[in-house]
């Protein structure tokens, strides 16, 4: 499956695209145009009109936007916390890390993602809620790769080296463990951003996310499963963008994986 | 193995003691009055005290939650705010529903998943392999809100086969349930895939196969039971993944079980009824993460003795 990574590096760099380009275009995503609503595919919009005639290319391109500044800061926020927290309590043990092991064991007992459904629908819908929801649950994961990592790289004797000649905890962590776990990190992460892709839309789906009228693919899909029967295109269109994208980033953290020589477990 | 099981049900209470306070603290954090919400801005100001004494809402935060442990323990739930029912008979009628679709969609995940795995991991590195693990890939990558409106386009409104969404016989539950299956089916057949490879390694597969056994039987019986042993604990696992899954599933077929009980309470601002469900979902996960833990160690003696 070599030949086919240009594939999947040819649509992450259309989403990157589209997300930082995409609010700086003549677009426009809002402009209401009744005539044509539900109008399908044609030559000059060619994914045609959704359920107020608004036309799908426009809106599709910043549900990209949405997507990736979601998954961008999620992703950012989570591993920066998680990486920390799980390396600084598998260096310490003892009393801290006992508690930061219960604290994790009982986030990772809410299944999936519905402890983000509930934070999102207690705290209201908007895209920095749902930002703040996703890292609440996203830490998590990091936290339990890096601490696992730690422990098994804590009696090196560098970081035997590095108490001797007498540095401080954080900063034996910081600079002598946590560039050593950085593989497995990124790679995980990888994931992560499809994990999150994934999360923002189905938040908006439940209508808990981003609201209308800014796009997301989520909120289009949602819009789009009412008027399934007359006008498909309006579900297939996000869907295509977000399946193409996750199963991009996918291919992408497989291919890390490989290269890295990570050991992962298999991916939700 | 006594010793086991206490370790593991001691850990656990610990656990779920944290779900309680964490789902408990959730509900706090709502912005606003819940007394706003039932009684509305225009309430005289005596019935708002009234309500919120009978509510226990005056009382200090960690008296609030002893009151609520203690409804817990005696499985009173608290009322709902919309329905004014009480919640363990609103939960107790939409259990039924989620424990079925959560059992067809698990059934539907290990049908394809086994298949698939074996097939791969026995054609290894050929392009039927490769077609296996890309077809896995791509069922990760559907997400089941989408996955289930397209089923629901071809099979129901297409070619009329299935009902479009309700709970009403057999016919019904086909489409939520592979649209719930399709993501975990696509994680355990890599896993399948994954440990078969390995197990297929071993010295003990080389005298099955030097004994002149059946191919056929070197890799299921010798194998594939191998292999059983961390698929199942990664079923447990991703059970989670499956319960959280059920929750977009049956809003996505107006499924009428616990899930879509919460996304409808969390619409209504009904919190006592979004903190109530979120618990008994969680808790099913905890309670089956116990059960696989303990069936792991009671087929696998290593475990047990690790556990210790």
């Amino acid at each position: 499956m070599r030949a086919a990574y240009g594939f999947p590096a040819a649509i992450l760099l259309t989403w990157l695209l589209m997300a930082v380009l995409g609010p700086m275009l003549p677009l426009h995503p809002d402009a209401i145009q009744l005539p044509m609503i539900l109008h399908g595919p044609q030559w000059h919009e060619w994914l045609g009109y959704d359920d107020l005639g608004r036309p799908i290319v426009d809106r599709l391109v910043l549900g990209a936007a949405t997507s990736f500044y979601v998954a961008f800061w999620v992703v950012l926020v989570s591993v920066f916390v998680g990486s920390l927290v799980g390396a600084v309590s598998g260096y310490l043990g003892g009393a801290v890390d006992a508690v930061v092991v219960r604290i994790i064991d009982i986030f990772l007992a809410f299944p999936g993602i519905l402890l983000a459904i509930a934070m999102a629908g207690v705290m209201g819908p908007g895209m920095e809620n749902v930002v703040v929801a996703l890292s609440v649950v996203g830490w998590v994961g990091y936290a339990r790769l890096a601490r696992a990592q730690v422990l098994s790289l804590k009696h090196r004797d560098h970081v035997v080296a590095a108490v001797a000649l007498g540095r401080r905890p954080l900063a034996i962590v910081v600079h002598h463990l946590l560039p050593l776990i950085g593989a497995p990190l990124i790679v995980e992460a990888t994931f992560g951003v499809a994990g999150v892709v994934i999360a923002e839309a189905g938040l908006s789906f439940l209508g808990l996310g981003v609201q209308p009228p800014a796009a997301s693919w989520g909120n289009m899909i949602r819009d789009g499963s009412r008027y399934m029967l007359v006008a498909p295109h309006m579900v297939l269109a996000p869907g295509v963008a977000l399946m193409l994208v996750v199963l991009s980033v996918n291919l992408l953290g497989d291919r890390l994986r490989d290269w890295l020589d990570v050991r992962g477990r298999p991916h939700a | 193995m006594f010793n086991f099981v206490l370790a593991r049900l001691s850990s656990a209470a610990v656990v779920v003691f944290g779900v309680i306070c964490l789902v408990f603290l959730l509900v706090h954090m709502v912005p606003g009055d819940p007394v706003d919400m039932m009684l509305g801005e225009s309430a005289q100001p005596a019935d708002r005290v009234a309500l919120r004494h009978e509510l226990g809402l005056d009382r200090p935060l960690l008296s609030q939650l002893g009151h609520y442990l203690n409804g817990l323990a005696h499985l009173d739930l608290g009322t709902s705010f919309y329905t004014r029912r009480p919640i363990a008979d609103m939960l107790a009628e939409r259990l039924p529903a989620t424990a079925e679709l959560a059992g067809a969609g698990l059934a539907v995940a290990v049908l394809i998943a086994f298949p698939l795995g074996v097939f791969a991991a026995v054609r290894k590195d050929t392009p039927w392999d490769q077609g296996a693990m890309f077809f896995s890939l791509l069922g990760v990558s559907v997400p089941n809100f989408w996955l289930g409106p397209v089923l629901i386009l071809v099979f129901s409104l297409g070619l009329g086969w299935f009902p479009v969404s309700g709970r009403d016989g057999l016919s019904s539950l086909v489409l939520p349930a592979i649209t719930l299956g399709t993501a975990l089916a696509a994680v355990l057949s890599r896993m399948v895939r994954s440990t078969l490879l390995e197990v297929l390694g071993e010295d003990y597969i080389r005298t099955a196969r030097a004994k002149g056994l059946s191919e056929r039987t070197v890799i299921l019986k010798h194998g594939l039971r191998n292999a059983l042993l961390p698929t199942i604990t990664l079923l447990g696992l991703q059970l989670g993944t499956l319960l959280g899954g059920a929750v977009i599933t049956e809003t996505v077929f107006s499924w009428p079980g616990v899930g879509k009980l919460t996304i409808d309470a969390i619409m209504r601002r009904d919190y006592p009824v979004v903190q109530a469900s979120v618990l008994l979902i969680s808790l099913s996960y905890v309670g089956v993460n116990i059960l696989t833990d303990m069936v792991y160690g009671w087929i696998d003696p290593r475990v047990r003795v690790r556990g210790n």
